[in-house]
């Protein structure tokens, strides 16, 4: 139980001795564990396998009889998740890629016990090039700011004193003991961070508003129901870090005068929930939630609410309906929830990368956040590297770093020599960024103007095979599969959005089915009552705006030059390049490939239903997308 | 004392492991969603007679809880399969072929999304995003994750599952 400040100092020198290799692995090793060996365990790398070989290294450890030298330790992502499941030892910071539970005794023999890296497993960086220390020496990393990512890879989640010995409850210990509350709001103000879940509202600005409420009960809410698809950054920042966010929310309860949080976090993520329930029990136990914490009479409490799958309630207003155990349906507002929120009361509601910032902007002043990032949009942004990209993982970098860097440098580019196309952010939500707008500064006011939105930071990459019509479809399918139909323009309106899609990309689409989609988008921007509604015309407008080119092509010429749309595809066999090897017709599920004996393999179009599978199987690509 | 049948035994476990969910979390508010979450882990679903039994316990109308169940794609009013197979339609998964994927399913078990095979087997359902974008496509069979899996895995997925030992490979 911490009672005081130096209880709390005695737990963190105690364990930053322990830690000693990996928080200064330049340092000469004097006591303790000469490595540690860290292994992701969050939910991508546990798929492929990596509580296998955290079980299979700990045996060799044992069998070894090394386990007073050599310490294993489950962390939060590294952010290289397409190359999982990762490991990095201490101090020597190698970076093991794609590690099996089979190459586990090759590392303990030659690098444990002998001291001489396992060069097969290294990562590389771009060319196949094997770097010896990845943290330090591939692109990937070093362009790389780590915020909110902080201790995400470099501690184990499950443990609050390692959390503790990397600074941790330092700022909410600063914030009860140097600060009033309003000095805190007044931080959090200075350093104009803006909320990193959606629409970027600035943060200081929405405590001030709960903190000026004269009601005796507050709430602080978290939403961590990361619902846009294709974004894992707050799921990442829970399993990887989750006592930051219960610091946070800790402080924030300070700042606006609230004694109880709830958590909002989706039952998608298991994972998640079980470590964000450890972490609240330990913080319990240590006195660092619940009654009187340091001692200064400030009470806090947390509880978990699950979400049950729908999207909707990332929107404010819905979440907190839905955090009171209700259909979690949005409500108009004003009346704002720093008004009046979870049960009525004021509350204030951030996301898991907002309050992820905090402590750091506590304890390191909002000076030091403010000097990084653009002129509007400070700090850093973690993104959520997904699609059609090399390095598919989790990066945080700089506000105003350009797409290309994002892309090209950190990413990795795009797999088997494809051109780029577009980047989709902001969810279903957001908008596309064609390649023409590559060198632009990423920030919040940017990402508007060419009609996306940060959102919560996925970021989707596309290559040429990726139809943009079929790209507005999905997402129009998603809204209106997740619309919780309380108001009109958006039950309605996008409904009949995707059926003029739909039309469009059956091949049946006409020119002023154009000029319907975007009076339709307009007027649901215009008129519906939440984020979901208003936002929802967003993929469609933003294709539109700078893929015309395709929704013509797929209205007047009947084709889809991605050769996506199924209905408009049509593949035929290129008689000069192909050598009759029949492959296609063996693995034709539908068997309307046959041999002509004059004509050579001909596709029957009448039976074909354009899965695509002999294009995928044929070895000489001659199989051709007439569309 | 005569046994009872194997079949009402279950049903008695169910309701006594049902009323302690309930007043775990009777006194505190707002709690419904977590009360449904747990009940359908016990039941797989969540029948009219539960929703009826939660009600009178928690004091809650009927049609509130039902409000509830339909608004939350979480919530199954109807049985699930034996082996719950979701295909990940998240955007990452969906760029990466997650659709053909489904499309092989639906052709190999001969049912919709949302419906389940005759034999109670399979149930087949597609989900948003389960935050794997790194090892898209994906598709989970009770939890257990399958990474970059292609049309032509569909068949070896199936094939792990219909096996006739009983629960191999499940979690």
């Amino acid at each position: 139980m911490i009672k005081s400040i130096s209880d709390i100092q005695e737990i963190r020198e105690q364990k930053r001795a322990d830690m000693a290799v990996r928080l200064m692995p330049q340092e000469p090793v004097t006591a303790g564990y000469r490595m540690q060996i860290l292994v992701c365990g969050v939910a991508g790398c546990q798929s492929s396998g990596s509580l296998e070989i955290i079980a299979e290294l700990e045996k060799q450890i044992k069998t070894g009889g090394l386990e007073k030298e050599v310490k294993v330790v489950k962390t939060g992502c590294f952010g290289l998740c397409a190359q999982g499941p990762i490991m990095i030892t201490y101090p020597d910071q190698i970076t093991y890629v794609r590690v099996k539970p089979e190459d586990v005794q090759e590392i303990t023999d030659s690098h444990i016990k002998g001291g001489k890296p396992v060069d097969r497993l290294l990562a590389d960086d771009g060319d196949e090039k094997k770097v010896m220390n990845a943290l330090r020496d591939t692109t990937f990393f070093k362009m790389q700011k780590k915020n909110a990512l902080r201790n995400c890879g470099t501690i184990d989640p499950e443990s609050i004193d390692e959390y503790i010995a990397k600074d941790g409850y330092k700022a909410l210990e600063k914030a009860l003991t140097e600060m009033s509350p309003e000095d805190v709001v007044q931080t959090v103000k200075d350093s104009q961070i803006r909320g990193r879940g959606g629409a970027g509202f600035p943060t200081g600005v929405k405590w001030s508003f709960a903190a000026g409420q004269q009601v005796k009960q507050k709430y602080v809410c978290c939403n961590a129901d990361e619902g846009d698809p294709g974004a894992f950054m707050d799921r990442s920042v829970l399993e990887g870090d989750p006592h930051s966010v219960i610091e946070a929310m800790a402080i924030a309860g300070y700042a606006i005068g609230a004694d109880q949080g709830y958590i909002y976090v989706r039952a998608e993520y298991p994972v998640a929930v079980e470590r964000l329930k450890l972490a609240i029990k330990q913080a319990e136990g240590y006195g660092l939630l619940g009654k009187d914490i340091f001692g200064k009479g400030f009470d806090f409490d947390l509880e978990i609410r699950l979400g049950a799958g729908a999207f909707v309630c990332g929107e404010e207003t819905a979440l907190l309906t839905s955090v009171e155990g209700k259909r979690g349906e949005p409500h108009p507002r004003p009346p704002f929830p720093a008004v009046k929120g979870v049960f009525g009361k004021p509350t204030i509601l951030n996301n898991v990368e907002t309050y992820a910032n905090i402590p750091p902007i506590i304890l390191n002043g909002a000076e030091w956040f403010a000097s990084v990032g653009t002129e509007k949009s400070k700090g850093t942004k973690v993104f959520a590297l997904v699609g059609k990209i090399n390095n598919t993982g989790l990066v945080e970098v700089p506000m105003g770093t350009t797409l290309r860097e994002i892309i090209y440098d950190i990413g990795g580019g795009i797999p088997n020599g494809k051109k780029f196309k577009a980047a989709q952010t902001g969810g279903p939500s957001g908008g596309c960024i064609p390649a023409s707008k590559l060198d632009t500064p990423i920030d919040y006011d940017s990402l508007i103007e060419m009609g996306s939105m940060m959102g919560s930071g996925g970021l989707i990459v596309m290559d040429e095979d990726t139809c943009m019509v079929d790209l507005a479809k999905f997402f129009l399918e998603f809204t209106v599969d997740e619309s919780c139909g309380k108001c009109p323009p958006c039950r309605i309106g996008t409904k009949r959005m995707l059926e003029i899609l739909t039309r469009i990309t059956e091949g049946k689409g006409e020119l002023e089915d154009l000029d319907k989609l975007e009076v339709l988008a307009r007027n649901i921007k215009a008129s519906a009552l939440c984020g979901l509604g208003q936002t929802s015309p967003n993929p469609i407008l933003s294709t539109m705006r700078y893929f015309k080119d395709e929704y013509i092509a797929h209205v007047v010429d009947k084709k889809c030059p991605a050769g996506v749309c199924k209905s408009m595809v049509r593949y035929i066999i290129d008689r000069d390049t192909c050598k009759e090897c029949g492959i296609c017709a063996k693995n034709c599920p539908t068997e309307c490939i046959s041999k002509d004996p004059e004509k050579g393999y001909v596709i029957d179009q009448d039976k074909c239903v354009k899965c695509g599978t002999c294009v995928a199987k044929c070895p000489f690509k001659s199989i051709l997308n007439n569309a | 004392m005569t046994q009872n049948c194997n079949g009402c035994q279950q049903h008695d476990d169910r309701t006594v492991k049902l009323d302690e969910i309930i007043s775990k979390y009777k006194d505190t508010k707002g709690t419904l969603i977590q009360v449904l979450h747990e009940a359908q882990e016990i039941y797989g679903y969540l029948p009219f007679e539960v929703q009826m039994d939660i009600s009178n316990k928690m004091d809650i109308p009927l049609a509130e809880i039902y409000g509830v169940v339909s608004f939350y794609t979480a919530f199954s009013i109807y049985p699930k399969g034996e082996y719950q197979i979701n295909v990940c339609m998240g955007t990452a998964c969906y760029v990466k072929g997650a659709g053909d994927i489904l499309d092989k399913f639906r052709m190999r078990l001969s049912i919709d999304v949302g419906e389940c095979t005759e034999d109670r087997r399979f149930s087949l359902d597609s989900c948003r995003c389960v935050g794997s974008c790194g090892l898209a496509p994906v598709v989970t069979v009770n939890g257990k994750v399958y990474a970059k899996v292609t049309p032509d895995q569909v068949d070896d997925i199936i094939a792990e599952y219909s096996g006739t030992q009983k629960g191999a490979g499940a979690q």
